[in-house]
């Protein structure tokens, strides 16, 4: 695996990625290539990348690892984030300066609620899949309680619409920073200890317990980031759609599923490639934009995302069990 | 793996710590648990609000206690067998309408008896394709059931129709009206027991039998605990799994029905949402998504405890937007309480 930086499952990405952009083209034509609407679906692909990112980590880990949370603790940092800050006009801070708090509270709470996870997983024992769905319920309940079930808008704030919304060298920062978040991830992954480390104890827990790895810190490690990706997220949603709300985004955590699992990344554990669920995000947001085009209903959407996840369980199954060969393949029950 | 495993199991040797004999206690006695939860509740929620200890409140629990308990019994052979089903309440959605409207406009003369066999064989079909699914693509059970689940409720949403209907067949209403008991309580209101809760009884104690009295129970619990010694034994585990997804799939075609026969009309968005209250239950009652564990009493009283916290919360002055987060710290209160006793237990 390690060394061969273009393998199948990144090149067939690409593929499906020009795929998608050649069919709306040709259908849709020019309004799907124009810069404008390039540009739009590039600023939606942060949000659910950031969760996608969380929950490959999670499955990484191994032992059924995964995480339900995402979604419900980014909408819950940007609700902690406004009801701290208040609305601008309130909080009599310039437009750069609440940018930067709004980040910095709700990256904040999005590592508080990680480590909740990481804690309660690595050190009491519970299954991730319980202690996530516990927490994604507590997350989600704690923001009704705070706003009492109703949306809170920000109104419209120049600095933090920007972030989201206008292009800086042809992206949003919003995208800069995503991408900037996936350098800095793969970077964690491949060239630090806790990275390669994290591989090893998702192939194989004991082996990387009796090889005296930190398996309870490990998992700590894994799922703050995890929270503090989603704590990103909260802030890329409130500045894209300048409004908060706790059931924002409801079908994320199977969307976030869906890119990891399209990603390549086993859920298993002990392979994923950050360069891949990137690729895997923006090839949802094209067909997912394509749908827009095609005025779908989300009812269609959410057959089409539960049929894509069972095709493409099946296609890593399939196709590329054989590319897999050489990674390492611990001989995990299903 | 921790050093307990060499020490002698024997529960009443006396240098035992409390916590030790606590932990193996609820390992003999899984309902052990939510029923001091439930009583607990009952105590505080009756010491704060005394108009709680009323035949209607009883009453009202027990009745909504139908469905998330039918899907409860479904939930808990699934995690028995080491799987898990969040696919249920698209399952019981897609088979109560579609069901519902196929009879409404094609037989609505048709009787409950085979309303009900309709609603159990569509759901057990959607099951059975749920533990196909998961056997061909060998993929963990959860992501392929959330897979499924959005896949019933597009079809649902898309193919079948997503207006709400009143005019649904005489016998459902019937069905729905039919009272066990029926009085007239002190303050005017007709307090009715439905006839309807039998049959959640009835699915009970068969699931019961299954588990404990046939060998496929026992295939189910082997399965779920040691795949690779039940496979050695000469189990079929891929058929173990296809048979426990069936199950869960026909209880919530059942459970469907039934909510559609109580409420006398059929909404496709209604029951969505509800797969986590129902897993908090299962949890509550001692079931391990890890497998091998699980019994119907404790999934019962883990079904009333929630049913009891979510009726309750506005009696005692608990404004109802807590819901959620309860239900959440329910879910992971006994996430760590039973990984406490299967760490701790010394009888494992």
């Amino acid at each position: 695996m390690r060394g061969r930086s273009l393998d199948i499952q990144m090149v067939g990405l690409i593929a499906v990625n020009l795929a998608i952009l050649a069919a709306a083209g040709l259908t849709v034509g020019e309004r799907f290539l124009s810069p404008f609407n390039l540009q739009s679906m590039a600023s939606q692909v942060p949000e659910i990348g950031l969760l996608a990112m969380g929950v490959m980590l999670a499955m990484i880990a191994g032992r059924g690892g995964i995480d339900l949370s995402g979604i419900a603790l980014a909408n819950l940092a940007g609700i902690c984030a406004f009801l701290i800050l208040g609305p601008i006009a309130d909080s009599g801070m310039s437009g750069q300066v609440y940018l930067l708090a709004f980040g910095l509270l709700s990256l904040g709470v999005g590592l508080l609620g990680g480590v909740v996870n990481g804690l309660i997983i690595g050190f009491v024992g519970v299954t991730s899949i319980i202690a996530t769905l516990g927490t994604q319920l507590l997350f989600t309940g704690i923001a009704v309680i705070l706003t009492g079930g109703s949306a809170q808008t920000l109104g419209y704030v120049p600095a933090l619409d920007d972030f989201a919304n206008s292009p800086v060298l042809g992206l949003s920062p919003s995208v800069w920073m995503f991408l900037a978040v996936a350098a800095g991830l793969a970077l964690w992954l491949r060239a630090t200890k806790s990275g390669r480390l994290l591989f090893l104890m998702g192939s194989n827990h004991t082996a990387a317990r009796f090889a005296g790895v930190r398996t309870r810190w490990l998992l700590v490690q894994v799922y703050m980031l995890s929270g503090a990706f989603a704590g990103l997220a909260g802030v890329v949603i409130a500045a894209r759609t300048s409004s908060m709300k706790w059931d924002y985004g409801s079908s994320y955590v199977l969307v976030a599923i869906l890119i990891a699992v399209m990603a390549g990344v086993r859920p298993e554990g002990g392979y994923g490639r950050v360069i891949c669920v990137v690729l895997s995000a923006t090839a949802l947001q094209l067909l997912s934009s394509y749908f827009n085009f095609l005025a779908l209903s989300n009812f269609v959407r959410d057959l089409a995302w539960g049929v894509l996840l069972l095709v493409f369980l099946a296609f890593s199954r399939a196709d590329l069990s054989a590319y897999w060969s050489t990674a390492i393949r611990p001989r995990s029950k299903a | 793996m921790s050093d307990t495993d060499l020490q002698p199991a024997i529960a009443d040797r006396p240098s035992l710590s409390p916590g030790k004999r606590i932990a193996d206690w609820i390992l003999a006695n899984p309902a052990g648990f939510p029923l001091a939860l439930l009583a607990l509740t009952c105590l505080v929620v009756g010491a704060i609000n005394p108009d709680f200890w009323q035949l209607a409140n009883l009453f009202d629990v027990l009745r909504a206690s139908v469905v998330e308990g039918l899907f409860a019994l479904g939930v808990l052979v699934v995690l028995a067998a080491g799987g898990l089903d969040v696919s249920f309440s698209a399952i019981a959605a897609l088979v109560m309408y579609t069901v519902t409207l196929i009879v409404s406009t094609l037989v609505p003369g048709l009787g409950i008896l085979p309303i009900l066999l309709a609603g159990l064989a569509g759901g057990a079909l959607l099951g059975a394709l749920n533990g196909v699914l998961i056997n061909l693509l060998k993929a963990p059970a959860l992501i392929v059931t959330i897979a499924t689940q959005y896949a019933f409720r597009g079809f649902l949403l898309t193919f079948v129709g997503t207006a709400l209907f009143m005019n649904i067949p005489a016998s459902m209403t019937a069905f729905g009206q039919i009272a066990l008991f029926s009085q007239v309580s002190a303050d005017g209101l007709r307090v009715q027991f439905p006839a309807y809760f039998l049959i959640f009884v009835l699915a009970a104690i068969v699931t019961w039998a299954l588990l404990n009295h046939t060998l496929l129970g026992r295939a189910v619990y082997a399965c779920g605990g040691k795949p690779e010694i039940a496979a050695r034994l000469g189990f079929n585990i891929a058929r173990v799994r296809v048979f426990v997804f069936a199950w869960a799939g026909m209880l919530a075609g059942l459970a469907g029905i039934l909510h559609v026969t109580s409420n006398r009309l059929a909404n496709p968005f209604d029951l969505a949402g509800t797969e986590l209250a129902v897993i908090a239950a299962v949890v509550l009652g001692g079931a391990r998504v890890t497998g091998g564990k699980g019994t119907v009493g404790g999934t019962i009283a883990g079904v009333l405890l929630i049913t009891l916290v979510d009726n309750v919360l506005i009696q005692v002055g608990i404004p109802s937007t807590w819901r959620t987060a309860v239900v959440g710290a329910f879910i992971l209160l006994a996430g760590m309480f039973y990984a406490w006793v299967d760490r701790t237990a010394v009888g494992r």
